[in-house]
């Protein structure tokens, strides 16, 4: 068993080290040179019974020598603090190992099960931890092949097959999973997938940890799954560009912890004897747990049974297709882990359903399905018509001919207003994600989608039962009866994993967690996708349902943390589904489209990777080939790699502010300038302020370069020295920008702070977030090699132009030249011309594009958010999907005269903000104009103003639209809002024929 | 803005006799004293205490959940207390703090107004303590006699947290050292309240409060000396840092938290440095000017105290922390903590203590900047000491931060049983 060397003197004593991880136990005995036992094993969250018998095995291997022990791991605080046993933290505990067996070792990087480390050992010594948004790794990676339908093992011998890598966000577990989904949805191979999921965990490594410092020398990798996984060894050989000599993975690289332990505990000085140390463990197992606890779900039985009686009620009626002629409708929901069918008769009546998870190919799910259904319905079933809805929606829609394609929200209404007519809340948790939305006038109001960092939803309580050895069904059973659920927050999963974490340290049992899972479930939809502080704000009538809602645990939560009775339909799970079906009926034209039988038996499908030239965005394009030599694409994100070449020159003549300004923006001229070369990283504030600044240096000689847009490969260029990996992605870039100026050579580069932003006279102050302010200082502080080039980041005040000469003259000289007042003056006034010019010229833009909407019958969208977010990098073309849906976009800023923001309930004083109070105002005042806020994730200011905005115009009822954006989008969750949008607009002008 | 009456209830001269003003807690032990002098200038205050989840799930139930975590607590732990039941909610009025500054904490105000509105408690008044001249129709107003009190309960209160700080990890007696500052506390207050203030009784309070905390018996073990940096309320209240203070001193070390009378130096010194930057303000600059030199004597004859006293270590005086930043951040930074944040890390370094937990809300912009930012280059010119920066978030859990904390304290322990083998005196001794 032992491939490896280890000597520990600890007298004559044993020396024992049992590490306890988040998912692992992991104990090693040694007697001076020789092994006597290890193992890693799974301890399912029995923590404390797990430790003891680990202990236990070891019994009889000790030949009645006393033992010095020592606990480690992050659910082996407790249980060490419990047991009155000798504890040392994981991470020093590694260190121990590393200096003992392999001194030349240069970094370390140790996964476990849910915590990445990193420890430096040359040229000072530096261990660092994953920070508190960082999921991923272990966990991440088995969560991942549940979803994939693998084994870790199985995942980890595709991945090694992989032909390509796709991006997938690196910074948490959840996001990651956001953006695996859609590829399996399209078709991606699980070879790609599951390589590139290794890829992610890679990067969220170097990215997370590594801060600036750069891992080079010897590397040794530790952690079970660095020990398992040789695709992830793979990737990591690779990323870091190893020799074989300098990548170390040593047959301990699982047991490195436990090691560490025994080596700690081979210097204490006290020793017990096996049954000291044995009664020890026996008492924390007793102890009283001590994390906070719920009330239970259920006092009884029979409390249980009228809960069951109640529910049981929400029916449709059933016919058996056997018995059944006439009519029929079908409706698909692709979603995102799961496909369901339904098949509903002349009045509605449900002759067949379907409800399963996807394991990754619903194409050939569907197709199954069909083929069953077409053979069921033989010659006395007619089928009339078919709709599908959900993320799957185009493909399925392509693949098999479907007659009609609608967004989820509007299936979900279909069919919710078939149980309730009256209903005014619908709330929808599904596998991924989770939508609810409320409905007035008989149209629907505003919708609220679950934000990237909240989704896990019902897929997380079923891999989290999956992890801890249970089927995702059994696992919420057991929650029913718990008598003291876990208290594990309402915050995202990753959070909720080390909540768990904690309630498993303080011994808590598995019923009392899946109880908790529950709650937290449902805390997360109320309080974070809701935010709802009372039951009386969602409604009177709310119906629930999708797949997550048949969990009678998760149920019961929602219910009591509402103290309200809620609708769930028998069909909970099939709701899309059967809206679909309901939709085609109400549609349906004299044949349908769909494939025959015929058809069907010789259908089939391949898929191919492509990346699509069509602009610079370069998507990932998956061509998806039926039979016949059909092709569909997806990936892309707007509508021209899709292959609608005909509409394209259509959608380039219409107005779009965003591209409008980045074509300006990339065409500023750079001067002739002579006296050297300044450039200006093209990110934050300087969207804003770019125009100003060229146009001060070209008047004092020089030329003005920028870095250009942001983009993957510039992010990855900078990526090494972000040293917080929680600041909003916008921050992130300037790292790359700064890297990309150097590279071409610039022999300053400027960016200014500017506590102050321009005072336009709308607001209490005119501040820049602290971010956009201040980020140079950050940047000089971090970037290593800012240290070879001049970087220029004076404090200015850019509303005074006396003063802002006088600033320039002071501080130019000290870096550049020097330069006379006049000189300054001259620069100065150009620049303010410059920065007039600029503005004016996106108002009569605005005017345009304006016209042109009104002139065309097509609606305004102000896509509003900071000047930044016209970068294509930041706004993930999101605005080119809003002209290719048939809205005209302008942005905030582009309004004659300046809109004057109405009054707000916050402190109005940062200039940016003020602006998009205004423009909501005028979406509010105006019939044909809609605004969308773009929010990047970790903006701690817009957690202010997404609330005023929603007020505002709430208060002239209208829809708002919110859409969180960060390194990675979903592009198919962003088309869905703003489909919805569309079809709640043509709802409300009373007609529905939008699609 | 443009409209000159306030959308919210004011607090008025009538409430003044009956209302009760309650206190979030922030600075237990420097909020009891000046709640001491509201109540001397006839306002009826009380400081809360609550904590736990029930704070938590409040504060999530009314703000925005991307909302940072001290104003999530703030609001959390007042609504939470105005729903206790406990109250005569017509008879309550309650107050926050607001810098102004371009940090979303200038926003707590209104988003307390506006959890209210959401509760159903629109009615009840909002008073804000600033001193950046906003929402000055309030009848709760600062007088000069009233802050001159405030300052030295200031300073009183900075002195009993760094002598409990020292004594603590150390008593004998368990409990010696709270009982102490507590009992000091209700002994200063009436003393806050006199007529006339004579700055010779103050200093004779100092060195009454250091002979007093002397007088504990202790043990003289060397414990490992822990810094706690960060945003300013996590920082501060064991509400917000899962009580961090007793979590190091359970842990065997001794904490080291700066002051507060620094930051509210600091607020006053970003007036001066405006009108450097950006030429502007010349009136504030000179008032600024004024109050940075009385508030920084002070400090200084209350540091020259504990020094004459010789038995603490005394904290450096605010003008000399402030040119620890040099190479690292500009005064300009002002958002948030701001320089001061990095300025306070680099004044632990200097006084030997090597080991800092910056502490922060998740997601916490400023410190982006100001902390987290500059680590790197702290470390680079310091390699021996060891940073942690540890995230508060209503989600966060106390074993990841505490895990963090063990693992920078068991480095620590490490570093000093070297040191001790190389024999090597360089332990810098308190200046």
């Amino acid at each position: 068993m032992n491939t490896y060397q280890l000597q520990i003197e600890s007298g004559d004593c044993i020396a024992v080290g049992l590490d306890i991880g988040s998912t692992t136990a992991k104990l090693i005995a040694v007697d001076g040179d020789r092994i006597l036992y290890e193992c890693y094993e799974r301890h399912f969250s029995q923590v404390r019974q797990k430790a003891l018998e680990l202990l236990d095995r070891i019994r009889d291997l000790t030949g009645g020598k006393p033992l010095k022990i020592a606990i480690s791991g992050s659910a082996g605080m407790g249980l060490a603090k419990a047991a009155q046993l000798p504890f040392v933290q994981e991470v020093f505990a590694t260190a121990e190992t590393v200096r003992t067996l392999a001194p030349d070792t240069s970094v370390v990087i140790e996964l476990g099960g849910e915590d990445a480390k990193v420890i430096f050992f040359k040229g000072g010594l530096d261990e660092r931890m994953n920070g508190s948004c960082a999921g991923g790794t272990g966990a991440f990676i088995d969560q991942m092949a549940t979803l994939l339908n693998l084994t870790p093992a199985e995942l980890d011998e595709k991945s090694l097959a992989s032909q390509r890598i796709y991006p997938i966000a690196s910074r948490c577990g959840v996001f990651a999973k956001s953006d695996i989904q859609p590829l399996l949805n399209q078709g991606a191979t699980k070879e790609d997938i599951a390589a590139s999921i290794y890829q992610a965990v890679v990067n969220q490594t170097i990215a997370g940890l590594a801060q600036g410092r750069r891992m080079e020398g010897k590397i040794m990798f530790l952690g079970g799954p660095l020990y398992y996984c040789q695709g992830l060894r793979r990737r990591f050989t690779e990323t870091l560009k190893l020799s074989p000599e300098n990548a170390l993975f040593p047959a301990y690289a699982r047991m490195a912890v436990s090691i560490g332990a025994a080596l700690y505990a081979s210097k204490q000085r006290e020793s017990f004897t096996f049954d000291e140390a044995r009664d020890a463990l026996t008492r924390s197992v007793n102890e009283q747990p001590a994390t906070s606890h719920l009330p239970a779900l259920f006092r009884d039985r029979a409390e249980y049974g009228a809960f069951l009686q109640r529910h049981a009620r929400a029916t449709v009626p059933k016919v058996d297709p056997a018995t059944y002629t006439g009519d029929a409708y079908l409706g698909i929901d692709c979603g995102s882990t799961t496909t369901k069918l339904t098949l509903i008769g002349e009045n509605g009546e449900l002759l067949y359903s379907y409800y399963n998870s996807n394991r990754g190919t619903p194409v050939d799910i569907v197709k199954e399905q069909l083929l069953h259904i077409r053979r069921l319905c033989a010659d006395r079933i007619h089928l009339r018509g078919s709709a599908v809805t959900g993320y799957g929606e185009e493909l399925i829609l392509h693949a098999f001919h479907i007659d009609h394609g609608l967004v989820e929200t509007m299936a979900h209404f279909t069919a919710a207003r078939f149980f309730n007519p009256k209903v005014d809340f619908i709330l929808d948790i599904g596998g991924q994600d989770m939508k609810c939305f409320r409905i007035q006038n008989n149209s629907i109001d505003s919708i609220m989608l679950n934000e990237a960092c909240s989704s896990g939803c019902g897929s997380f309580i079923e891999t989290f039962a999956r992890a801890m050895g249970y089927e995702a069904a059994e696992f919420s059973e057991l929650g029913l009866f718990a008598k003291a659920p876990v208290d594990l927050g309402s915050r995202c999963t990753v959070f909720m994993n080390s909540s768990v974490k904690q309630a498993q340290k303080d011994g808590a049992t598995v019923e009392d967690i899946s109880a908790g899972l529950s709650i937290s479930v449902v805390k997360n939809a109320i309080y974070k996708v809701i935010r709802a502080a009372s039951a009386d704000e969602l409604g009177e009538h709310i119906v629930v349902q999708g797949g997550t809602f048949l969990n009678n645990a998760v149920l019961r939560s929602f219910e009591m943390e509402l103290n309200r009775e809620v609708i769930r339909p028998e069909i909970a799970g099939l709701m899309g589904a059967f809206g679909a079906a309901l939709y085609a009926k109400a549609h349906c034209k004299e044949t349908t489209t769909t494939l025959d039988l015929a058809a069907l038996e010789s259908f089939t499908h391949e898929s191919k990777t492509a990346t699509c030239k069509g602009c610079g965005n370069q998507c990932h394009l998956t061509v998806n080939i039926f039979s016949g030599g059909e092709r569909y694409i997806i990936g892309n994100k707007c509508e021209r790699g899709a292959g609608l070449g005909k509409d394209e020159k259509l959608l380039r003549d219409v107005p779009n502010l965003h591209e409008y300004k980045r074509q300006r923006l990339i065409s500023l001229p750079e001067g002739e300038g002579t006296r050297g070369v300044i450039g200006l990283p093209l990110a934050l504030g300087m969207y804003e302020l770019a125009p100003f600044w060229n146009a001060l240096f070209r008047s004092l000689g020089y030329k003005v370069i920028t870095s250009g847009f942001s983009s993957r490969a510039l992010y990855a260029k900078g990526q090494y020295s972000i040293p917080s990996d929680t600041a909003c992605y916008p921050a992130k870039l300037m790292h790359g920008h700064i890297e990309e100026l150097i590279e071409r050579g610039v022999d300053a580069i400027f960016y200014p702070c500017l506590t102050y932003n321009f005072d336009e006279k709308i607001s209490d102050n005119h501040y820049n977030c602290p971010v956009v302010a201040y980020y140079s200082e950050l940047l000089r502080a971090n970037v290593e090699s800012l240290r070879r080039v001049k970087f220029l980041y004076p404090y200015l005040n850019i509303n005074d132009r006396k003063q802002l000469v006088h600033e320039l003259f002071n501080f130019l000289p000290k870096y550049l030249a020097h330069f006379t007042h006049k000189e300054l003056r001259h620069a100065v006034d150009a620049a303010y011309r410059a920065y007039d010019q600029w503005m004016r010229d996106i108002r009569a833009e605005g005017k345009r594009a304006r016209k042109y909407a009104r002139a065309n019958g097509k609606h305004i969208m102000i896509l509003a958010g900071r000047p930044y977010h016209v970068d294509p990098e930041i706004g993930h073309g999101i605005d080119k999907l809003a002209t290719s849906l048939g809205f005209v976009v302008v942005s905030e800023d582009s309004f004659t005269p300046p809109l004057f923001p109405p009054r707000v309930n916050v402190l109005n004083q940062w200039t940016y903000h003020a602006r998009l109070y205004a423009a909501a105002e005028y979406a509010g005042t105006h019939k044909d104009t809609e605004l969308v806020q773009l929010v990047s994730f970790g903006c701690g200011i817009d957690a202010i103003t997404t609330d005023e905005v929603h007020a505002i115009l709430h208060r002239h009822g209208k829809l708002y639209t919110q859409i969180k954006i960060d390194e990675i989008t979903n592009l198919g969750a962003v088309k869905i809002r703003l489909r919805s949008l569309m079809g709640a607009l043509a709802e409300r002008a009373g007609s529905d024929n939008f699609e | 803005m443009n409209d000159k009456t306030p959308p919210y209830p004011v607090f008025t001269e009538e409430m003044k006799r009956d209302y009760t003003i309650l206190v979030p807690t922030m600075l237990p032990l420097h909020f009891n004293m000046l709640i001491g002098i509201f109540e001397h200038y006839g306002f009826h205050a009380e400081l809360l205490e609550t904590s736990g989840s029930e704070v938590v799930q409040c504060g999530l139930k009314y703000v925005h959940n991307d909302t940072c975590y001290p104003a999530l607590l703030i609001i959390g732990q007042l609504i939470n207390a105005v729903q206790s039941g406990k109250y005569d909610v017509h008879k309550i009025a309650l107050m926050v703090s607001q810098t102004g500054g371009g940090c979303r904490a200038s926003n707590y105000i209104s988003l307390l107004r506006k959890a209210l509105e959401k509760a159903g408690l629109g009615f009840i008044p909002v008073i804000s303590i600033n001193f950046s001249g906003l929402e000055k129709d309030s009848a709760f107003r600062v007088t000069l006699p009233m802050l001159h009190r405030m300052v030295y309960a200031m300073l009183y209160a900075d002195l009993l947290m760094l002598l409990r700080n020292q004594v603590k990890p150390y008593e004998t007696v368990p409990g010696t050292a709270d009982r102490t500052a507590r009992e000091l506390t209700e002994a200063l207050i009436p003393t806050l309240c006199r007529k006339k203030i004579r700055y010779k009784d103050i200093k004779a309070n100092y060195r009454m409060i250091l002979n007093t905390f002397d007088a504990i018996d202790r043990s003289h073990e060397k414990k490992i000396r822990v810094g706690i940096v960060g945003e300013i309320f996590v920082k501060f209240s064991p509400l917000g840092n899962n009580k961090l203070e007793e979590f190091l001193i359970a842990e065997q070390a001794e904490p080291v938290v700066p002051g507060f009378v620094d930051f509210c130096l600091y607020c006053v010194y970003n007036g001066i440095v405006d009108r450097q930057l950006y030429g502007f303000g010349r009136v504030r600059a000179f008032v600024s000017r004024l109050i940075d030199r009385f508030l920084v004597g002070k400090q200084k004859d209350l540091i020259a105290c504990i020094r004459e006293h010789g038995v603490f270590v005394a904290p450096s005086a605010f003008d000399h922390t402030r040119t620890l930043t040099r190479g690292y951040i500009n005064l300009g930074a002002k958002m948030g903590e701001g320089w001061l944040l990095t300025a306070e890390m680099l004044e632990l370094i200097e006084s030997g203590v090597t080991s800092i937990v910056c502490a922060q809300p998740f997601g916490c912009l400023p410190n982006h900047i100001v902390g987290k930012g500059m680590m790197k280059r702290i470390k680079e010119n310091h390699p021996d000491v060891n940073l942690v920066a540890v995230d508060y978030d209503p989600g966060a859990t106390k074993i990841n931060q505490e895990n963090r904390i063990k693992l920078m304290l068991a480095n620590a322990a490490r570093q000093k049983e070297e040191r001790a083998h190389e024999s090597d005196p360089t332990v810098p001794l308190p200046r």
